[in-house]
């Protein structure tokens, strides 16, 4: 957030036209140059002197933006803007740096060496508390010195990046809002009805009134422009909310174009008929229709102050508040796929039909007959007739078996050609044909001997069962409940704890370690002497965890440590390596680089 | 009169299809007789192994054992008590063990026979065919799988006492992780002097239980203390279970056990040394400075 530069009005009242110019805002101040050369009024502000900032609402006549000095010298700085978006970019870089100059004047500001906005000082803090291993391992090294605060940021970069800050805003999706909601203001005085409708509306009109679509893309602007037809949407919607249908019957029977609006939407009943198809064929829908009620006298549901009931078939028969909850619902979970800049109706319609032409999906009724045949087969399909159901079985692949088999079988035997008579474990001290004697023995004499009697050697089983009693109970001492348990949740609360939070400081160090190679600068130096120490501290510690563990774990927790030692001794072995090196060029030290 | 169809078989969550394979290593058994410690032979093994397999049938009237043998050349089934004929021979030992007995005859002759010449045998190698083996058992649970909707709960158990055979490595993985997928657990029970990675592995991966009894003389009293509990009581009671398991895998070059070793990055197979080239789906390694990096992360280390 360095400087923003904008076209705008300068004024010193909201009622005079303002003298056009450009503002630029910058993290301290802000200034106003006219257009116009000549003018006198140039403007430079401290922000220290602006004590607020009002603005306009989104959508109303002018974009305003009105920097307010302290109340006893009143008025203040206001600047018209030519669109929204302008005006929004300027009120949040203001209300950013008003903010900063706020929370700084409270407490004095602490002189660090870089200069960190508010934000993202308080999104370190924010990610500090909600991680609090991320808060050990600041405290251990950047409170103690071992690292600086922005070296320890400068590797979490990603971290901080993935805050929702600074990313695109989400696009933002149809208002729940219903249609029926654009409500006709009637002012008192004439019989005037006035409708208001912004991009926004048609856009969700065109969504949900495919009919509507059409007839402006068929009307507009070769029949009628583009006012007259939404003059007359809206006298239809008139209709419809007055709820008069023989008034609706006749106005549409002397206008063919009203008509259109008043009539049912023969797309949408074809996409309902299409869609009706694609529902489980077990379910009959044309059986359930009258289930609603609706039809029924005294039946339906509260709108606008009314019951309302589905009158006969009308042809002009008024819409649901249920169809239109449906219709509504449906646009809103497609979702927009317009790219398009919402302003000028015409693209926004070309570009919804162009849209619409990719999704949809036109099959001829006989394909859909004989899809819906086959869809009733498989759901009345009975479990017990059929065949048991194959398991999926992916094919082993192996490029070139003869290459593996063959490179394999003859690998193995050469190497138990080399190791034949080393790999043997245990004394094999008779001939293979002595063995099968043997073995051959060993099974006749259990057919002429019959077997033991009895079977169970009592002193023998109480061996066993004493013996598999005690495994047991130890091992539920030593593992818990769980089998699957980690080693280190058999270890001490405080150790397992110790041990986790080493680790996770071992691997910064050793982060920072070998990215500071090679030594280039002063500070590098500096820096890796400082870790060293550190992580000859941890290395101690490491040593005593482990003198201190009890017998029972102290192997385990050896175990363990001894990947961590021995990170930190190559570690260790690379830098008296380099200081060898050092030592040994003598006296060529870059930058002043004292040994 | 009762009617002369039998009425289906109910089978309730405790009834069991048990595949048991048997090591019938000549050279296991023979060193382990000669060794003067332990007074165990194979003849001792059959006195406690027959009989859990007549006290499974027993357990219940519905439960099914099939043996399975695996020798130093081949494997085979030995013995299944859905097809045994129930006759009496009169003899020292009942019926089903005297088809055991010959059957296992007919097995050890036959494996003979087939290792002769072998060079795996000539070579002093030790370890039995149990990729083969448990490729068997499978097979066969499958074909239950597939017999009906209903049939009993399979598992297979695994009397070992043969080392393992590290060129099996990749077809035993294969055959546990065939087991993971159809839900079958591998129970194992090691007879010999070390403990086995590969049936480690299997009852881990499979959850089954892994045991190496202490007490050989006791055999029959782990058995039916441990491995005859059916998969429904297994949820409530308490089995021993291994204090670690041994993952360590066999390169597919060389079929070495390897602590460490390389990874082909593209279908993830093991291998001791560095290749040019992926024996298994002929990744080419090669390209890029692979060689340099790795040299190069050498001398950091």
């Amino acid at each position: 957030m360095a400087t923003i530069t904008m076209a705008a009005k300068y004024k010193t009242s909201v009622k005079e036209p303002g003298i056009p110019g450009v503002l630029k805002m910058m993290e301290d101040r802000f200034v106003f140059t006219p257009n116009d050369p000549r003018s006198s009024t140039k403007l430079n502000v401290d922000f220290r002197q602006i004590k607020g900032h009002k603005f306009s609402k989104d959508g109303s006549k002018q974009a305003l933006l009105n920097l307010t000095q302290d109340p006893e010298k009143g008025g203040g700085y206001i600047f018209e803007f030519n669109s929204f978006p302008d005006r929004n970019a300027c009120r949040d870089f203001v209300g950013k740096v008003l903010g900063r100059i706020q929370s700084a004047e409270k407490p004095p500001a602490s002189q660090h060496a870089e200069q960190l906005s508010t934000k993202e000082l308080e999104r370190r803090m924010k990610l500090l508390t909600e991680d609090s291993e991320l808060q050990n391992l600041h405290r251990q090294l950047v409170a103690n010195g071992v690292l600086m605060d922005s070296e320890f940021w400068a590797a979490r970069q990603n971290l901080l990046d993935n805050d929702n800050y600074g990313a695109p805003k989400q696009r933002a999706g149809f208002k729940s809002a219903m249609l029926a909601d654009v409500k006709p203001l009637a002012d008192g005085r004439t019989n005037k009805v006035t409708f208001s409708l912004t991009a926004e509306t048609i856009h969700q009109i065109f969504a949900e009134k495919p009919a509507v679509h059409r007839a402006f893309l068929d009307y507009v602007p070769t029949k009628m422009t583009e006012k007259d037809f939404w003059t007359k949407y809206c006298r239809a919607e008139y209709l419809h909310k007055t709820k008069n249908s023989v008034a609706a019957a006749a106005e549409a029977a002397e206008d063919e174009e009203l008509a259109i609006f008043l009539k049912h939407d023969d797309i949408l009943a074809n996409e309902t008929r299409r869609k009706i198809q694609r529902v489980d064929p077990t379910l009959d829908m044309e059986a359930d229709v009258g289930d609603d009620y609706m039809h029924l006298p005294d039946h339906g549901i509260l709108r606008d102050g009314s019951k309302e009931t589905v009158e006969g078939d009308n042809e002009f028969s008024r819409r649901t508040l249920s169809q239109d909850l449906n219709r509504h619902g449906a646009v809103v979970l497609e979702g927009r796929a317009l790219d398009v800049e919402l302003g000028d109706t015409r693209t926004v319609a070309e570009a919804l039909a162009r849209s619409k032409q990719g999704s949809s999906t036109e099959n001829s009724d006989e394909n859909a007959n004989m899809e819906k045949l086959e869809r009733v087969c498989r759901m009345t399909e009975i479990e017990d007739l059929q065949a048991p159901r194959t398991f999926p079985v992916a094919p082993l692949c192996i490029k070139d078996p003869r290459e593996y088999f063959d490179s394999q079988q003859a690998n193995a035997v050469k190497t138990l050609g080399d190791n034949g008579a080393g790999m043997k474990p245990m004394d094999c001290s008779l001939s293979a044909e002595e063995a099968w004697i043997y073995l051959m023995g060993q099974i006749s004499q259990v057919k002429v001997r019959g077997f033991n009697h009895p079977i169970v050697q009592s002193e023998a089983a109480l061996k066993v069962l004493n013996g598999l009693n005690q495994n047991l109970s130890s091992t539920k001492y030593q593992f818990g409940k769980n089998s699957q348990e980690s080693v280190l949740d058999r270890l001490p609360q405080r150790i397992k704890a110790d041990l986790l939070n080493h680790w996770t400081t071992i691997q910064e160090l050793l982060r920072h370690f070998w990215s500071s190679y090679p030594i280039t600068t002063e500070h590098l130096s500096k820096k890796v002497i400082r870790l060293k120490d550190a992580m000859t501290d941890i290395y101690v510690k490491l040593q005593e965890i482990k003198e201190s563990v009890q017998g029972d774990f102290r192997h385990q927790v050896s175990l363990l440590v001894q990947p961590m030692v021995q990170a930190l001794d190559a570690a260790f072995a690379h830098h008296d390596n380099e200081q060898q090196k050092r030592a040994a060029k003598g006296g060529v030290k870059p930058n002043g680089f004292a040994q | 009169m009762a009617s002369l169809v039998p009425p289906p078989k109910l089978y309730t969550d405790d009834v069991s299809l048990i595949v048991i394979i048997l090591d019938t290593n000549p050279f296991f058994w023979g060193t382990l007789s000669n060794t003067s410690a332990l007074t165990f032979s194979f003849s001792k093994f059959l006195n406690h192994m027959i009989p859990f397999v007549n006290s499974l049938l027993l357990l219940n009237q519905l439960n099914h054992v099939v043996l399975i043998a695996s020798g130093v050349a081949s494997c085979g089934y030995i013995y299944d008590s859905a097809t045994a004929v129930a006759s009496d021979g009169g003899q020292k030992v009942p019926a089903v063990c005297s088809e055991i007995l010959s059957r296992l005859e007919e097995f050890v002759a036959k494996d003979q026979r087939l290792g002769k010449g072998d060079l795996r045998t000539v070579a002093g190698s030790m370890s039995s065919l149990f990729s083969g083996a448990l490729s068997l058992a499978l097979c066969y649970i499958q074909r239950v799988f597939r017999s009906g909707m209903q049939h009993p709960q399979p598992r297979i158990l695994c009397l070992q006492g043969s080392p393992d055979g590290p060129e099996q490595y990749v077809a035993v993985m294969n055959a546990i992780f065939s087991a993971q997928r159809s839900m079958v657990p591998i129970d194992s029970c090691v007879l010999g002097m070390q403990h086995s990675a590969f049936l480690q592995q299997a009852s881990y991966i499979t959850g089954g239980v892994y045991l190496k009894p202490q007490q050989l003389d006791g055999l029959f009293e782990y058995f039916t203390a441990v491995f005859a509990t059916d998969l429904q009581s297994r949820t409530f009671l308490e089995l021993p279970r291994p204090v670690g398991v041994d993952f360590r895998a066999s390169c597919f070059c060389h079929k070495k056990t390897i602590d460490m070793g390389y990874v082909c990055s593209v279908c993830l197979s093991i291998f001791c040394k560095h290749h040019k080239k992926c024996s298994t789906c002929g990744s080419d390694f090669s390209h890029g400075h692979s060689e340099l990096d790795r040299k190069r992360k050498h001398s950091e280390v």
